[in-house]
């Protein structure tokens, strides 16, 4: 009798365990096959030609330089205004804030805009910045709608990084006669880099990988413009220039050489917010 | 002097700090004075209950009962697949693999994060829907079931961070004791931690129902974008798709219809959102 009981317990075991295993295999399989099928497909298309001219309907060719730019553009004007909007919000909600009900209704909008759909921003985002504030399609209010899908993730690193602050470091300088903007300057700010970093290439990440809210917002064209230009000009990130390659034009060759770009800078941000990561980490233990 | 930039400093933060609440209050405020103009027009009824979308047609149909549908056996069927997949993958990370596997296939899952939904909608394309097509002899691979498998595959990510955040947060005296009662390993971490864990693992699921009815452009790509009323094997169109792919060309009704359906959405992604607080909220109490 024991030893049937015994018996079932090893099995319902190694079951357990086989599950286990496999589920974690799934998961690492459809990685590298997603990664190994761009890359096959994709690989081949990719030259000079392709990534340094824009697209010509006389010539049939097809280059990508403009969705690049565009991207570039893209991410510059976000981070530019994200970073002062954000990382202000974390120390307002750490350093300042006396009020809790306050702070409360603050995190609690942070937690709904980070829930919030792409497909919505791009709507909203469309009828304020492109309609009420006329700014058109454009890439800047692409970028803005980006802003504000991302305000959450930066104010989210920051005040997590602001929370290993030590109280010590900010009494002492108080203690010195310092004013408050004083001490998060010279004290808070720097001390919160790593957080504020971290936020910085999430946010990025997600930016390169954004398609639904850019579409009405920065909407389809190819043409090659320089910063000031583009910015207030409607503009295709990669993204969308993959979306429409893909499904509007049958262009698949194009498409899968530009995911493969795609994935390449995926993998490089998060390496990059590995790295951060880690020096940060050792620099804490010091 | 230095005073007064305090004083002007403090404002410039407080106006920081009050941004995430605006940014709330334009999307909420613009969603419902651009949606319920239409659904005042078509009549809440016939919009939430028509089974009939033909917004081009002579005499236009505003029902968007079958995207309201497919959303929700897209998610529930996304959850289904993923949900088993990826809490076991989080028990296996947080309690079995040793510490290079761990960081290895977190590694992974990181990058499964990130890809953009464009390219898991291009390879779904690709690849996934000629294989449906194949496998079960229908005309078009393009159906609610590959979309399901491509939903389940992107909310893979969200329910393993989740869930191993919650899992590494069980302490560690549970388990010895568990352990030192002569339970076995599998034992201790699926009777013991993973109860333990209970509220942080719902909460990963709910958060991965808000990822997958959200996702719009994957889905589009593999999904055939018909307005039908949902069957597995056959094309559909969800909530997010729907305004998608007539918001480029639409005018008049058809256009503050899809402002409409946003709406709709919006009010669905608010509900789980309130279901994700009362979760954590529990995981709060318990902790």
């Amino acid at each position: 009798m024991s030893m049937k009981f015994e018996q079932i317990r090893k099995v319902k075991q190694m079951i357990w365990k086989m599950l286990m295993i496999f589920s974690a295999l799934i998961t690492c399989m459809i990685l590298v096959f997603i990664i190994g099928y761009v890359l096959w497909q994709g690989l081949k298309g990719l030259s000079i030609t392709f990534l340094t001219t824009k697209p010509s309907y006389l010539s049939g060719n097809i280059g990508i330089l403009p969705d690049i730019l565009n991207t570039v553009y893209m991410l510059i004007v976000s981070i530019a205004v994200l970073l002062p909007l954000g990382v202000g919000a974390a120390v307002y909600l750490s350093e300042y804030a006396r009020n809790h009900t306050l702070v409360r209704f603050i995190d609690n909008a942070a937690e709904i805009l980070s829930g919030i759909p792409s497909i919505i921003y791009g709507l909203v985002g469309m009828l304020f910045f492109c309609q009420f504030l006329n700014m058109q399609t454009s890439l800047l209010a692409g970028a803005l709608t980006l802003v504000v899908m991302n305000l959450p993730t930066i104010m989210r690193t920051t005040r997590e990084s602001l929370l290993t602050v030590p109280k010590g470091l900010r009494e002492g300088a108080y203690g010195l006669g310092a004013s408050k903007w004083r001490v998060v300057r010279t004290i808070v700010i720097p001390e919160c880099l790593d957080g504020i970093l971290t936020g910085c290439i999430l946010s990025a990440g997600r930016m390169l990988g954004e398609s639904a809210a850019l579409l009405f917002t920065a909407g389809f064209a190819h043409t090659l413009h320089g910063f000031l230009d583009g910015i207030s000009s409607s503009g295709a990130t990669l993204t969308v220039a993959l979306y429409v390659y893909a499904k509007e034009q049958g262009e698949f060759q194009v498409a899968f050489s530009i995911a493969v770009i795609l994935l390449a800078l995926a993998v490089i941000i998060n390496l990059c917010a590995e790295l951060v990561n880690n020096y940060y980490k050792k620099k804490r233990k010091r | 002097m230095s005073k007064a930039i305090d004083k002007v400093m403090q404002a410039v933060f407080f106006i920081c700090g009050l941004i995430t609440i605006a940014c709330v209050f334009v999307i909420t405020i613009y969603l419902i004075i651009s949606g319920l103009p239409a659904i005042k027009e078509i009549g809440i009824a016939d919009f939430l209950l028509g089974k009939q979308w033909a917004s081009t047609a002579k005499e236009p149909l505003y029902g968007i009962l079958p995207f309201i549908l497919t959303s929700i056996f897209g998610t529930f069927g996304a959850i289904l697949l993923g949900v088993p997949v990826g809490f076991f993958t989080a028990v296996y990370l947080s309690k079995f693999a040793p510490e290079k596997v761990k960081k290895s296939i977190g590694f992974v899952v990181s990058l499964l994060a990130s890809i953009p939904s464009v390219v898991y909608g291009l390879v779904g394309m690709m690849v996934l829907v000629p294989a449906v097509r194949k496998t079960f002899h229908i005309s078009d691979g393009a159906t609610l079931f590959s979309a399901i498998i491509v939903l389940a595959i992107m909310i893979l990510p969200s329910i393993i961070n989740v869930s191993i955040t919650a899992l590494d947060a069980v302490p560690k005296s549970y388990e010895a004791g568990a352990l030192a009662l002569g339970a076995t390993e599998c034992e201790t971490y699926f009777r013991v931690s993973v109860p333990a864990a209970k509220s942080g693992i719902m909460a990963s699921i709910v958060l991965g129902v808000g990822r997958a009815i959200g996702e719009a452009m994957a889905v589009m790509m593999v999904s055939g974008n018909v307005a039908n009323m949902p069957t597995l094997f056959g094309s559909v169109r969800f909530l997010t798709t729907a305004v998608a792919s007539e918001m480029s060309y639409a005018l008049g009704l058809q256009k503050q219809a899809l402002f409409s359906i946003a709406l709709v959405l919006f009010v669905f992604i608010m509900l789980i959102n309130w279901g994700l607080r009362k979760v954590m909220r529990g995981s709060d109490v318990k902790v």
